[in-house]
């Protein structure tokens, strides 16, 4: 994992006796609000429906045990026992006092960790495939490139007034997990197909929001030693010709769409010529020093077939389900990457207790060494289990209430926290996501039911990735009652995809139906092997259409 | 908070707390944490006189995004915001009812 230096160590004190400075300075009367507010956000305090709201980076998604019990701790001393996992790799406390966040601060900084650039028009928290270096079909490891981008981006002079907010996300895998077709930077670790030297596909202008977009990709090769350039090039162009004049038009995907792919293309080139390369691409030496961090851990050389798994799993079909659904291919022979359900039928998707987080960072110091990861799909992952142990993992984890066999099923619903939280929502989230949860809990139905990601947000900002979940879920407000709007075939892989409108709007009481009649549609129209996104891309929209139209008549489910 | 853009009466005054973010009310002597305390101000005289305590707590730094929110009177005369919105903030996480004011409150709503 990457250790602070002593300048980023500097640095994050810094800010934090800064801010400590700024709430007193607002106390006594010296700040006004006005001026108060977008120095809090700076920090990552926002101000929600019931209280402030805290968000803590975690850069690429990776965690070390010490951090996940110091996270567990501000739980539980400063908050109200839980946090809640964001698709932005962040952690998110709900109930934080603005008098004691210089202190939460101060304790974060302690295991290496901040809130700067989690809100505001900069460049956010730089996102990555959540199994990064241990999923067998990588090829490099993006987390060196995603800790180069957080040093260059941070606090950088000249992107720190942005038009908007600008979130970039790395992958170098051959199956997109990061989402990086959604992103305002999208890159995807390449080989160049002759000279097999490394770089990155680079897409511009992806998107989710009030204008849902897919990222267009402006450079088949840029070779990884001029990343940053091309990075200041992209960022130059976007900082003087996004549009200032309406919030709602001023992310790059915008400007991407109304300048053309191809012009934006050829403006970005041409500031990529007039800059000086050598000077802002990182030197090669600090390429290495960043990525010795990430140098893989020592494994143990192991056979591919553990003994000891095979038997707890014949002997134990609950446990074996949970493997089969749960258990990810490692790149190292013996190893398993585990991903810990968040997503508890009934629960709140995300949400997890202070006891929990210790539980998990001890299980994580017994079997992973010591090493967690928070996925986008708001779930936990421990990286490097041995096969032998896994049966062991597995128990605690049904100890801690966190051994749900569910991952990539329906029930692994992504959800932002919606209205029952959030200021800007216009209806509820997470209450539809626990009825869905419960309609479809019968763990053999998901299994038969097959991989299917849904989505829901609360409000047309899309944070819950609604426009890309296989279903997505809209909550919306309608003559003053919540309204729910579902759209189908969205994706969130390398096949990225916006999903379609099917029908009207919904009361909440009428969506679980109506997502169960969309899934028997499904169901009945599948050949074998399809999963539900290959029949929809199949048989269209059409008989989804008609199934949901025939599910609403008669009914008083309009909303 | 201009006058052209007053809710319909009656009106409550809601605001978050500066330092705890927690929802607050006005009372009529000051700001209460009690939803049950909220006074209600139902002619535009009794309007001002609330938007002129949060425009004063505001500029105090004792509260932010303070509002005037337009209720209805239940059966026994509490103030219910007429959206939902307002009503999710005034009792908390409806997924989470042991927090929020809910939890802290049920009771004395209880004895009445
Ligand atoms: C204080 C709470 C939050 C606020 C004020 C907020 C605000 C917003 C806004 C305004 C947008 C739309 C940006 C645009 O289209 O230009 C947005 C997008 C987004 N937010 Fe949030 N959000 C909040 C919580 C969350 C949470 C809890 C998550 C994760 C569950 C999240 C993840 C995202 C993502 C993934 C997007 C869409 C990607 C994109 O930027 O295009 N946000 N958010
Ligand atoms: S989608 Fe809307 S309701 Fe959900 S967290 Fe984002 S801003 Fe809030």
């Amino acid at each position: 994992m990457y250790r602070y230096d002593e300048f980023d160590a500097g640095f994050v004190r810094e800010r934090v006796a800064l801010f400590r400075d700024q709430v007193q300075r607002r106390i006594d009367g010296s700040l006004t609000e006005d001026e108060f507010k977008p120095l809090r956000l700076k920090n990552g305090v926002y101000l929600q429906l019931h209280a402030y709201m805290l968000r803590v980076a975690i850069p690429y998604g990776t965690l070390s045990s010490v951090q996940l019990r110091q996270l567990a701790l501000i739980g539980e001393r400063y908050d109200r026992g839980y946090g809640h996992l964001t698709t932005r790799q962040n952690i998110q406390f709900n109930w934080p006092k603005l008098r004691d966040v210089p202190d939460i601060l101060d304790l974060l900084a302690d295991v290496e960790m901040h809130c700067i650039q989690t809100s505001g028009n900069c460049i956010r928290n730089v996102t990555a495939d959540h199994f990064a270096g241990v999923a067998a079909d990588e090829w490099i490891d993006p987390r060196p490139v995603c800790e180069l981008i957080r040093q260059w981006s941070t606090a950088h002079p000249e992107f720190s007034y942005l038009p908007r907010k600008f979130k970039i996300a790395v992958t170098g895998a051959s199956h997109d997990r990061a989402v990086v077709k959604a992103h305002d930077i999208g890159l995807r670790i390449v080989r160049h197909p002759d000279t097999g030297a490394h770089g990155f596909e680079v897409s511009v202008g992806g998107g989710l929001g009030r204008t849902p977009m897919i990222g267009k990709v402006i450079r088949d090769f840029l070779p990884q030693e001029e990343l940053l350039a091309y990075l200041e090039a992209v960022m130059r162009v976007y900082n003087l010709e996004g549009r200032r004049d309406n919030k709602y038009k001023a992310r790059i995907k915008i400007l991407v769409h109304e300048t053309g792919t191809e012009a934006l293309k050829a403006r970005i080139e041409h500031e990529f010529a007039q800059l000086d390369g050598p000077s802002i691409n990182a030197d090669p030496e600090e390429l290495a020093r960043i990525a010795a961090y990430f140098a893989p851990p020592h494994y143990e050389e192991l056979p591919a077939v553990s003994a000891r798994l095979e038997a707890a799993k014949s002997a134990n079909p609950v446990f074996a389900d949970w493997i089969d659904t749960n258990g990810f291919a490692h790149k190292v022979a013996g190893y398993r990457a585990i991903t810990i359900s968040l997503k508890g039928i009934g629960e709140i998707p995300g949400d997890i207790t202070s006891a929990q987080m210790r539980q998990v960072a001890d299980l994580a110091d017994r079997y992973s060494l010591s090493e967690i990861r928070v996925s986008h799909n708001q779930n936990l992952i421990l990286p490097n289990v041995k096969n032998d142990d896994l049966f062991a993992l597995w128990q605690g984890l049904v100890e801690a209430g966190l051994a749900t066999a569910n991952v990539g099923l329906i029930t692994d619903i992504i959800a932002c926290p919606g209205l029952d939280y959030c200021a800007l929502a216009t209806a509820r989230s997470i209450p539809i996501a626990q009825a869905i949860a419960k309609r479809f809990a019968d763990p053999a139905r998901q299994r038969e039911i097959g991989p299917l990601n849904l989505n829901i947000s609360g409000c047309i900002n899309a944070c819950g990735h609604h426009h890309v979940g296989q279903i997505g879920i809209l909550g919306l407000e309608k003559r003053g009652q919540e309204s729910y709007q579902i759209t189908l075939g969205g994706d969130p892989t390398e096949q990225a995809a916006i999903g379609e409108i099917v029908g009207p709007g919904l009361t909440a009481e009428a969506v679980p139906d109506a997502i169960e009649r969309l899934v028997e549609v499904y169901l009945e129209a599948r050949q074998v092997g399809e999963t539900f996104i290959d029949t929809f891309r199949r048989i269209g929209i059409g008989p989804f259409k008609l199934a949901f139209q025939h599910n609403l008549e008669g009914a008083d489910h309009v909303a | 908070m201009s006058a052209t853009k007053r809710p319909p009466l009656p009106v409550i005054l809601l605001a978050n707390h500066f330092l705890d973010g927690e929802v607050v009310f006005w009372s009529g002597q000051g700001w209460s944490r009690n939803p049950q305390e909220a006074q209600t101000a139902s002619t535009q005289a009794e309007a001002d006189v609330l938007e002129e305590a949060g425009r004063l707590a505001f500029a105090r730094a004792e509260v932010v995004d303070a509002a005037l929110i337009d209720v209805s009177l239940s059966a026994d005369g509490q103030p219910v915001p007429n959206h939902f919105r307002e009503r999710f903030k005034i009792s908390g996480p409806s997924v989470r009812t042991d927090l929020g004011k809910q939890a802290e409150f049920a009771k004395d709503q209880a004895k009445g």
